[in-house]
């Protein structure tokens, strides 16, 4: 090919790369959701002082992130239909590889996002809890009113940070044949024989949106961090 | 469950399945351990660098962090593998993809030392961007006198550095710098999309030919898991065994 770039190809695939944007974004979107949510849950569970639920939330968030985030995927690729399909009676048939990788990323996110959480659970004072107590709160109410509104607060700055990773981490699924981002340029790449271009192209959009991402979370953080 | 599948002849590379599962933890430890030994280096170099006061090699070195680390590891490994050959001078992209495969035949392996290289660059110099930001972190965490007084005994700053900041720096970032050694260990599993036969390759690999998915991916994770809490506590030992007594207090202390 040596240096002649048909740097057209990239307009005359457009669409296919929209629609691999908009599925990245929806990943993006369901995976953070679900990760932030999950991760709560994780976290109030590892902190929990009954021991049968901080010892198995324990024991899923180290395995999890002690293997890689591909092997996770492929788990899940093969996971999710044999329990779709236990849960409803049926041949999981219609458990496609996007739900299967809605479900890696949400486990998988929610680990990460649980050791975050924790820690920002840790870091308010014991006090604080005890106070709410005092008040005749229960836990529920103590968590939800009290504790995890200055945690997330605390957290803001690093739970963007991930979130920025997570973006990032949703060019994975191109392993399962998946047609986001990434997969979509792979595709075109491949009809139109111009890969190099649409590779490239790939890496400065990911660029532009992941450092102004973290340009603006920089802000972010020196906003918060009069506290 | 069929744990006895393992031992059946794999049918390829004159071995049982277990040895596709040895022969791909192989891979992923090589491909791990060069790429660390450019990520450690490379790393080490450009977080010294962002602590200096010399301006344009900082703004180089604050560059090559952001732009290694605000594009996904998957697309990097493709510009290696599909790009790179492309882009340099023919000649070198030619010698790249024909020549390289055929200086050396790489044991138990269906992929060319091409494919490892690209793996190995690709991992490495991401994970350098990661590793110099652990050590520029870790420098900047010393107090600024120790400079001062570095300076004032009559050392140069590469004095400074080499006797006075690095034996402490490195101290205090043995944790991150163990979790960076584990993310390189797990991000080799990338190397996959570009046909280098690791782990979690020859796990897929062994599920397609057997349909034992479940026994097949199980000792892949095993193993993964294995290895992480190996490093773990052997990087444990070593933060106590090297610990300045009385600097660095949480070391060991666990919770």
């Amino acid at each position: 090919m040596g240096g002649d770039f048909d740097w057209a190809v990239i307009w005359r695939s457009r669409e296919v790369l929209w629609s691999g944007m908009l599925l990245s974004l929806k990943l993006f979107a369901i995976a953070l959701t679900g990760g932030i949510f999950f991760g709560t849950l994780l976290a109030l569970a590892r902190l929990s002082s009954w021991k049968i639920l901080s010892w198995p939330a324990t024991g899923f968030v180290n395995l999890i992130r002690s293997i890689p985030f591909i092997m996770a995927i492929f788990w899940f690729y093969f996971l999710t239909p044999m329990l779709v399909g236990r849960i409803t009676g049926q041949q999981g048939e219609a458990v496609g590889p996007f739900t299967s990788a809605v479900v890696a990323f949400i486990l998988v996110e929610s680990a990460y996002y649980s050791e975050i959480i924790r820690a920002g659970i840790q870091s308010i004072p014991r006090g604080q809890p005890w106070a709410a107590y005092a008040l005749g709160m229960n836990y529920w109410q103590a968590m939800g009113f009290v504790v995890l509104p200055q945690a997330f607060r605390n957290m803001v700055p690093i739970m963007l940070t991930q979130a920025i990773i997570l973006f990032q981490d949703t060019s994975l699924v191109y392993v399962v044949g998946l047609k986001d981002f990434l997969g979509a340029a792979s595709k075109g790449g491949q009809l139109t024989g111009r890969i190099v271009e649409l590779y490239i192209f790939v890496a400065v959009v990911f660029f532009l949106i992941c450092f102004g991402a973290s340009w603006a979370v920089k802000k972010i953080q020196a906003k918060y961090s009069v506290r | 469950m069929d744990w006895k599948v393992f031992l059946e002849q794999a049918p390829s590379g004159g071995m049982t399945y277990l040895g596709w599962l040895g022969s791909g933890l192989l891979w992923t430890l090589l491909v791990s351990l060069c790429a660390w030994v450019i990520a450690f280096s490379l790393g080490s170099v450009i977080g010294v660098i962002r602590t200096t006061p010399l301006k344009v090699p900082r703004a180089l070195a604050t560059a090559y962090v952001e732009v290694f680390r605000n594009i996904p590891l998957l697309v990097q490994m493709f510009l290696w593998y599909f790009v790179m050959p492309e882009v340099v001078p023919k000649a070198l992209g030619d010698w790249l993809k024909q020549d390289l495969p055929n200086v050396l035949e790489l044991p138990f392996a269906q992929f060319s030392l091409w494919e490892f290289t690209a793996a190995v660059l690709c991992l490495g110099l991401y994970t350098a961007s990661r590793v110099a930001e652990q050590v520029r972190a870790g420098i900047l965490s010393l107090p600024q006198g120790q400079t001062s007084a570095g300076l004032a005994m009559g050392f140069t700053l590469p004095q400074v550095y080499r006797f006075v900041l690095l034996p402490m720096a490195y101290r205090i970032i043995i944790p991150p710098m163990t979790s960076e050694f584990l993310t390189i260990f797990k991000n080799s599993s990338t190397a996959l999309t570009i046909g280098v036969l690791e782990l979690t390759a020859q796990s897929r690999q062994i599920s397609e030919y057997t349909f034992k998915t479940f026994e097949a991916f199980t000792a892949a994770t095993l193993i993964y898991v294995v290895i992480t809490l190996t490093v773990i506590y052997a990087m444990r030992f070593l933060e106590g065994r090297v610990a300045v007594p009385g600097y660095i207090a949480q070391a060991g202390g666990g919770h």
